[in-house]
């Protein structure tokens, strides 16, 4: 049977910030799904003696290293902040167009805020 | 009237029997893991970000501190089953036809439960090393 004919899909869609979130959300959620096998490695590493240790310290002690580190926290913040969004609209409120609109703007801003001070608070601990 | 031989209601009969074969279990897990994630994710962030500049010896007993060791575990266990389910949704959504549904949803389980396995016999292996 030849394939049947689709419907018009994603492209005919104009992008708006509620739908980009959306998406968003979901590729920060698959990018962290694969980033915790680094996270595995780490500890599996770590545990496995000096080397191990030596090797992830020079891995994320390099600039490379720490500019991944601080865009996979930034990944993970955005993920956290789109779910609490989720966990909001659960509850019936934030549902409005409006409130969908704004908070949608606000997220990649306020995750990347909240990253920042994140780091800095680990910076004036450590 | 025929004598109906079964006590069952036909209600208990017809549960567990829909098409997903379960009910809200996948949605509910979600959400609980997720509210769950959101204090343990910052404790994750905050161990590993302590362990910056810190030695071997010294970020191995960071880590085989019972309280810190804990805390990952519990955090490993919840962001693996929370991976689990999320990847199911993203495979069920997107992945069309049966034989490779059904293999990258056995994949995805195996992933997460090796990502759990390997994080927590390394945890227990520096819990117990000290």
């Amino acid at each position: 049977m030849r394939p049947r004919p689709l419907s018009p899909h994603l492209q005919i869609y104009k992008p708006i910030p509620s739908m980009m979130m959306s998406i968003l959300h979901r590729l920060t959620g698959v990018g962290l799904y694969f980033g915790m096998a680094i996270v595995a490695l780490f500890l599996l590493a770590l545990a496995g003696g000096e080397g191990g240790h030596d090797l992830f310290s020079e891995l994320f002690g390099s600039i490379i290293g720490i500019v991944v580190l601080f865009l996979f926290s930034w990944v993970l913040f955005h993920h956290m902040l789109g779910g609490v969004r989720h966990l909001v609209w659960d509850f019936g409120h934030l549902l409005s167009r409006e409130e969908s609109r704004s908070t949608s703007m606000a997220l990649p801003a306020v995750s990347l805020v909240m990253t920042v001070i994140c780091w800095l608070i680990a910076w004036l601990l450590v | 009237m025929t004598i109906q031989n079964d006590m069952r209601t036909p209600l208990k009969k017809v549960r567990g029997l829909g098409a997903a074969r379960d009910g809200t279990e996948h949605f509910w897990h979600q959400r609980l893991t997720a509210a769950l994630n959101i204090p343990l994710t910052f404790i994750l962030f905050g161990v590993v970000a302590a362990t910056f500049g810190l030695g071997f010896e010294e970020t191995r007993a960071l880590f085989a501190n019972p309280i810190i060791g804990l805390l990952l575990a519990a955090a490993i266990i919840n962001i693996a089953w929370h991976m689990k389910l999320g990847m199911q949704m993203v495979i069920e959504d997107y992945v069309h036809s049966d034989g490779m549904k059904a293999l990258l949803l056995l994949a995805n389980n195996a992933y997460c439960a090796a990502v759990a396995l390997i994080a927590l016999y390394a945890l227990i292996k520096l819990a117990l090393l000290g």
